[in-house]
């Protein structure tokens, strides 16, 4: 049972991945590979904070701020500088190794006896109940303000950014700058996941981005499948699907690995996974 | 209201793909003026449009509208003067946002789009007011995404979208094209009514030379990118016949 629970939190933790991801892909209709690089800048950022300043509200805005300037600087590539939106977001994804290298002065900070998010919320005992309220709790802050965000005037421009770009613009929305704030915003939410798994996980460690995009892209992908099939299609709901998601993922993911499956095929099951998500509906429509 | 004083542009200059879409244009649209311009395809008619509207630059000449300088303003910019009706009704419309999310964004079309929530049960019925003037049943269909109404229905909202804030030139490329007659001959009526009722001046580039011969008060032809006839009259359509014989 502890398994699953753990699994879930995991996945409660993931959902802040999924938002951003649900942001860039779904809402700007641009694959955003910096994902990959501003996850573990999110876990970095938290680790450098908390080692030095054991703050735990600095280290999580930091490292939104710091999610914000990396997908800032991919809109800026690929609105300014013109280049495709994959490859910009594949160079700052690179350079961000190196950043994140740095940042850190090795490969792996380990979290021993430094304070972090959980233990907030210290008027409840159990440790996993703890755990659990505290991202339970960040999670409906997020699905608040992202449904209150993407219903304002600036969210609908920002959502008919992705959707008619000549139309926008015909209403006096500057698109380059849109999707700048677009992708800052997305990277920001996708680095608060980093901070708060690097702080469930209790390290940060240089590799831990490899791959998230591809989770958070399936998580996104599974919660809009179980919408579909609800056949609830509102802003409020296509959010708490990014949370079932995210969270049905990584049972998945636990189910696997209770089977006995050797962690390391955990990300060749992960990427098939998505591509039976992604597949499936394509292979239904033919029939 | 729009002053073009020799305007040129050519697209892909020094290569064998050289096109010279416009030579030394020099227009002056008065205001409330309701151009049609006629000419057939490549005469360069929707790049001098996408001018005016700024979406291509021009490489040479000036722009003015209501008297101030814009040759180097963004499309995005002009949007405060101009509201545009496009060929393709999915260009004029968000497909996947509701129809009161896309009359919330025509709704501030020249102001800022701030972190307010302006979907309120005031502004949902002005908007149901507006459309029922429609006659198209849509006024009940508020929350339903854009996609899933007919290109027509699409083209009949953008006309109500472009008056849902101030607006002082309306340009329409072939608005009714892509439309069956009777829906083309409603559209146009009703872009005909709101240019009137609201005093905009307009530009309308079609081939229908039926429409051009019913709207208007001033027929432009236009030539291997020049201008080649400017009546500032209403043409009947056996004139218009004979501009293309």
């Amino acid at each position: 049972m502890n398994f699953y629970l753990s699994a879930i939190m995991l996945g409660l933790g993931f959902v802040s991945l999924g938002f951003g991801i649900f942001i860039s892909m779904r809402i700007f209709n641009i694959p955003d590979i910096t994902t990959d690089g501003s996850y573990t800048l999110g876990g970095v950022v938290t680790a450098v904070i908390l080692s030095k300043y054991s703050s735990v509200p600095m280290a999580l805005m930091l490292s939104f701020i710091a999610g914000i300037i990396a997908g800032s600087a991919t809109g800026f590539i690929n609105t300014k500088l013109k280049v495709n939106a994959l490859l910009a977001g594949i160079l700052i994804m690179t350079a961000l190794y190196s950043v994140n290298l740095s940042l850190m002065g090795r490969s792996n900070i380990p979290l021993i006896n430094l304070p972090t998010v959980f233990d907030w919320f210290s008027f409840i005992n159990d440790n996993s109940m703890r755990q659990f309220s505290i991202l339970l709790f960040i999670t409906i802050l997020l699905v608040a303000f992202l449904s209150w965000l993407l219903k304002t005037d600036f969210g609908i421009a920002m959502r008919a950014t992705g959707n008619s770009e000549t139309m926008v613009r015909a209403m006096g929305v500057d698109t380059s700058r849109m999707k700048i704030m677009g992708l800052a915003l997305a990277n920001g939410l996708t680095a608060v996941s980093g901070s708060l798994i690097t702080q469930y996980q209790g390290f940060a460690d240089i590799n831990m981005g490899i791959g998230i995009v591809i989770l958070g892209l399936g998580s996104v992908m599974i919660g809009e499948t179980m919408m579909n099939l609800l056949k609830v299609n509102s802003l409020f709901f296509r959010l708490i699907g990014v949370i079932i998601g995210t969270v049905v993922f990584r049972l998945i993911l636990a189910v696997a690995l209770s089977l006995g499956i050797d962690p390391n095929y955990l990300k060749l099951i992960t990427a098939l996974i998505v591509l039976a998500v992604v597949s499936l509906p394509n292979l239904r429509k033919k029939v | 209201m729009i002053n073009l004083t020799d305007i040129n542009k050519t697209f892909n200059p020094h290569t064998p793909q050289e096109v010279r879409a416009l030579r030394d244009i020099n227009l002056h649209i008065a205001n409330e003026d309701f151009v049609i311009i006629l000419g057939s395809n490549g005469s360069g008619k929707s790049t001098l449009l996408n001018i005016i509207a700024g979406n291509i630059l021009a490489d040479k000449g000036q722009l003015t509208i209501d008297n101030q300088a814009v040759t180097h303003i963004k499309d995005y910019d002009r949007s405060k003067w101009i509201a545009r009706i496009f060929q393709d009704p999915f260009s004029g419309t968000a497909s996947e946002l509701s129809i009161i999310d896309n009359f919330r964004l025509a709704s501030i079309r020249t102001k800022k789009k701030g972190l307010t929530i302006g979907i309120n049960n005031d502004f949902k019925k002005t908007v149901r007011d507006k459309i029922a003037m429609l006659g198209l049943g849509l006024e009940d269909k508020l929350e339903q995404p854009m996609g899933t109404l007919s290109g027509g229905q699409r083209q009949a909202l953008t006309l109500i979208m472009a008056i849902m804030d101030d607006a002082k030139i309306l340009l329409l490329d072939e608005p009714a094209a892509a439309l069956d007659p009777k829906t083309s001959e409603i559209i146009m009526q009703k872009a005909n009514q709101l240019i009137h009722e609201f005093h905009l001046t307009a530009i309308l580039i079609t081939h229908n030379l039926k429409d051009a011969a019913t709207y208007g008060n001033r027929v432009i032809l236009m030539k291997e990118g020049s201008i080649a006839i400017d009546k500032k009259e209403k043409v009947t359509i056996n004139e218009l016949h004979n501009w293309f014989s």
